[in-house]
């Protein structure tokens, strides 16, 4: 280290002007991409996402002959392709936690609101930086899942679906728009909750803990209550059919963008608010 | 240029920062000094806008600091607490920060560089010794090349080669023109850094002054005498208002008198003198006296709780 007491002078530098959401936007990217905690949740989502779908239709099309009708009459294809959406939910959940989480257990925050004071920026980019990733990695992956499941499913010559049948596209793209969702929504509880394990807690207990519980309800109430869960209402994102209890996706995709909005919009007033 | 007018702020029931007013200005380095949990770190982190405080305000520059269009440029600052991501490499945490505003990579080569940690710029800084942790939150202060540097205990963990480097750098950023604000709570460590000393206990401010005046103010006015005749020499300065004490065989310790009056009168009576030295009170035993009391109250507030 005795470069350190050589150079005792600062060298000048250009002042290059104002903080922008643009160049906050830029050092989010670096953020986001420097990080090996990064690397492997978004590596384990793409995985799952694709192999998921595989297994489930190379299992299926070898157990066909001997699985009987009714089996067989439960084997939906778009189920079997977007199968990895609900595993790698919890991998997009749990970076999308830590991308806030992680600055406040390291300490990394006070660096981040030093330099970017108004902190909302700080809050913009990070949502639109992960989202554009999640949608950047998890399109291609919902695409391969779902060509790959046909291509071993047709091979056998079962449970063939064209992506240009009705409703199949939107469901699969609904699969990535979903988990971008989800992604948002994550952020946004991390950001409320500051803390990495009280955040995956938060997450997990409105997404897979709530609605089982429902179940306890009499039918009519859960069938009325259900899906107006965030979970259900996010589901039709990517379901080909729905039932009379559930919205049509359209409605559903607003419900949860409308979920995603609010707690982006808590997580804004307290960010903003809140001593660090 | 940092402004604090009837700065206050509390958490919960207990009151970290009570009332501080003081100005740092440009061209010196300004000492903040007080004890452990004074409220140094709550005052920076105020200054930074990091906590909103109860009452008063605090400006940087003339601004409240989340006003400034490019705070990088205007306030460089090194907190106590860590602010680095230990996943992230040295030179990627300054990228991230430089980005924020338009700073080109060349800068964060050049930090990097400046303090010494061009070997490790892409290990993670969660294998950071302490000291080479302070160097990385140094490069982030530095970064913007800022009018003003505030730095919360810098020294902590550095070697003694670091520290003389640090004491450098911060007399030539204060020579360059800018406002330098250095906390700590070792005043041996201020005093030779510091031009001017704000001294604060217990969330208020106790003294704001050069650290020459400073000093003076708490000197003791002892000389240190050493005579083969000290015997005799006792007798000859003994008068109302003058202290004597002997300390061992052949030396005294004269309180009330100049080192030339006593000087002066040895020599008219013929007493030889080995030694004559005035006693400036150390920067360290001013400090003391002067947050004695607060610690003093602190303590007695303690015991009271106790018998409460």
């Amino acid at each position: 280290m005795s470069a350190m007491a050589k150079a005792g002078r600062l060298p000048r530098a250009a002042h290059t002007g104002r903080v922008t959401q643009t160049r906050v936007a830029r050092s989010e990217w670096t953020k986001l991409h420097s990080l090996r905690s990064t690397r492997w949740s978004l590596a384990a989502a793409v995985f799952l996402t694709i192999a998921f779908p595989i297994l489930f239709a190379a299992v299926t099309a070898s157990h066909w002959d001997s699985m009987s009708p009714g089996e067989r009459a439960d084997r939906n294809p778009l189920d079997i392709a977007l199968a990895g959406v609900n595993v790698s939910q919890l991998a997009i959940a749990v970076l999308g936690v830590l991308i806030i989480t992680g600055e406040y257990s390291t300490g990394m925050i006070r660096a981040s609101f030093s330099a970017v004071p108004k902190r909302l920026p700080v809050l913009w980019a990070k949502t639109g930086v992960f989202a554009a990733v999640v949608l950047a990695l998890m399109l291609p992956s919902v695409l391969v899942a779902f060509f790959a499941s046909q291509a071993i499913l047709s091979r056998k010559g079962i449970l063939e679906i064209s992506f240009s049948h009705p409703g199949v596209a939107r469901s699969v793209i609904g699969g990535a728009v979903y988990l971008v969702l989800v992604g948002i929504f994550a952020l946004g509880i991390g950001a409320i909750v500051r803390n990495t394990a009280g955040g995956i807690a938060t997450f997990a207990g409105i997404f897979f803990v709530l609605p089982p519980l429902m179940n306890i309800l009499p039918a009519s109430w859960n069938d009325a209550i259900t899906k107006y869960l965030p979970s259900e209402a996010g589901r039709q994102l990517f379901s080909l059919t729905h039932d009379a209890h559930s919205f049509s996706p359209l409605p559903g995709a607003i419900l949860f963008v409308g979920y995603c909005a609010l707690v982006l919009g808590l997580a804004a007033v307290l960010l903003v608010r809140r001593d660090t | 240029m940092i402004e604090a007018n009837a700065l206050t702020k509390d958490y919960g029931d207990k009151r970290a920062v009570d009332g501080l007013s003081f100005s740092v200005r440009p061209g010196i380095v300004t000492g903040f000094l007080g004890p452990n949990g004074s409220g140094k770190s709550t005052t920076m982190r105020l200054i930074l806008g990091l906590d909103a405080p109860t009452a008063g305000d605090v400006t940087v520059n003339g601004r409240h600091y989340r006003d400034h269009a490019a705070p990088l440029h205007e306030v460089g600052a090194l907190l106590e607490a860590r602010s680095v991501h230990t996943g992230r490499s040295a030179s990627n945490h300054l990228l991230a920060l430089a980005h924020t505003h338009g700073i080109p990579r060349s800068r964060v080569d050049e930090l990097v560089d400046l303090v010494g940690l061009h070997d490790v710029a892409r290990k993670r800084a969660g294998q950071f010794s302490l000291g080479m942790g302070q160097r990385l939150g140094i490069a982030a202060a530095l970064l913007g090349d800022p009018e003003t540097i505030m730095l919360d205990e810098p020294v902590n963990g550095l070697d003694p080669e670091g520290i003389r480097w640090m004491r450098n750098l911060l007399k030539g950023l204060a020579a360059e023109g800018r406002t330098v604000f250095v906390s700590s709570h070792l005043m041996s460590e201020m005093a030779l850094t510091a031009d001017h000393l704000i001294v604060i206990g217990r969330g208020r401010l106790i003294a704001d002054a050069s650290t020459q005046e400073f000093l003076s103010r708490a000197s003791t006015n002892l000389v240190r005498v050493r005579s083969p005749r000290a015997g005799e020499l006792e007798t000859l300065l003994a008068r109302p208002g003058v202290t004597i004490a002997a300390l061992e065989r052949e030396v005294l310790e004269v309180q009330g008198l100049t080192a030339a009056q006593i000087g002066d009168a040895a020599a008219a009576h013929g007493l030889a003198i080995h030694e004559l030295t005035p006693q400036q009170a150390s920067l360290e035993e001013a400090f003391m006296d002067l947050t004695h009391e607060d610690v003093e109250f602190k303590a007695a507030e303690l015991a009271g709780v106790e018998a409460a």
